[in-house]
């Protein structure tokens, strides 16, 4: 049988790398939106695995809300890319500076 | 070492490896892809702990559509692939130290000496007869439904956010007004005029 630190291990390892993803990939916007997708999947894996290994379910729900808000987020994200680009021309983060904050 | 043992271990290597791929890969279309082959490698995952919906879930919705979205972003984006990589080399020492930090700390919490549940044995062997779907249908729908309706409300907000920010209103283009056409007055088409008599 899997032990439970197994998962762990997995997602921690999952969880840094999608966060040297967003560090890294500065120059694209939807690669960062990715690596925060890697993020939630990292993250609800642990809550599969809790929930799997504690015998209970609140952690799938939890699991599904979060699939729920994510994929909103990625709709809302992308389309907020679009709009950038048809306004811009790139999708560079370092370049998003106009409000000087 | 069962098949549970080598399914788990060769799909956690799929994870992290086409994870790899995502985070490094020059193409965004096919980190994009490897983002796919993740998301497939950890629905197995969650299948071995039991969570068969939302392995199924995962792949519908996430692979079915959201990468989809992605895929679609990308290709109607014209992204010069060259010029996306010009920072890439100056701060990747430091994000990587920063990264072999993170994980250092996150795997040195999971310890025995530390780590309460580390010990925890898989708590129930469910029989031939469990319905995953079923057990979390009846919570979802019973403890949870509050949250659930609260769910449906936010995907609503997010189509209609989605779709006001990407419409564009279409330009140089002769549309009918029906409210102008419904109003007009026979006044207005036609005038009668009386000929004078000369």
């Amino acid at each position: 049988m899997i032990p439970l630190t197994h998962f762990l291990v997995v997602s921690a390892i999952l969880f840094s790398l999608s966060l040297v993803g967003v560090m890294l990939n500065r120059k694209n916007i939807i690669l960062v939106l990715m690596c925060i997708e890697l993020m939630l999947l990292a993250v609800n894996t642990n809550f599969i695995a809790f929930a799997h290994y504690l015998g209970d379910l609140s952690g799938q729900i939890f699991v599904f809300f979060i699939l729920t808000v994510a994929a909103a987020e990625a709709a809302i994200g992308l389309a907020i890319v679009v709009l950038l680009f048809r306004n811009r021309g790139s999708i560079d983060v370092d370049q998003m500076n106009q409000l000087k904050g | 070492m069962g098949i549970i043992d080598f399914i788990f271990y060769v799909s956690a290597a799929l994870v992290l490896g086409s994870a790899t791929v995502v985070v490094t890969s020059r193409n965004p279309v096919r980190s994009a892809l490897a983002l796919v082959l993740t998301f497939l490698a950890s629905a197995s995952i969650w299948m071995l702990a039991y969570a068969e919906f939302l392995a199924l879930i995962l792949i519908l919705v996430y692979v079915g559509a959201v990468m989809t979205l992605f895929l679609f972003v990308i290709m109607m984006l014209d992204i010069d692939v060259v010029t996306t990589r010009q920072r890439f080399v100056r701060y990747a020492p430091l994000v990587i130290a920063m990264g072999v930090i993170l994980t250092g700390l996150l795997l040195l919490a999971l310890k025995p000496d530390y780590f309460v549940f580390a010990h925890l044995q898989s708590a129930v062997d469910y029989g031939l007869s469990y319905s995953n779907t079923a057990e979390l249908g009846k919570i979802l729908y019973t403890e949870y439904v509050l949250a659930f309706e609260v769910a449906a409300v936010l995907l609503l907000v997010a189509i209609i956010a989605a779709v006001s920010l990407a419409h564009r209103k279409p330009r140089d283009c002769k549309t009918q007004q029906p409210v102008a056409q419904m109003m007009v007055d026979p006044k207005q088409r036609i005038r009668l005029v009386k000929p004078e008599r000369k």
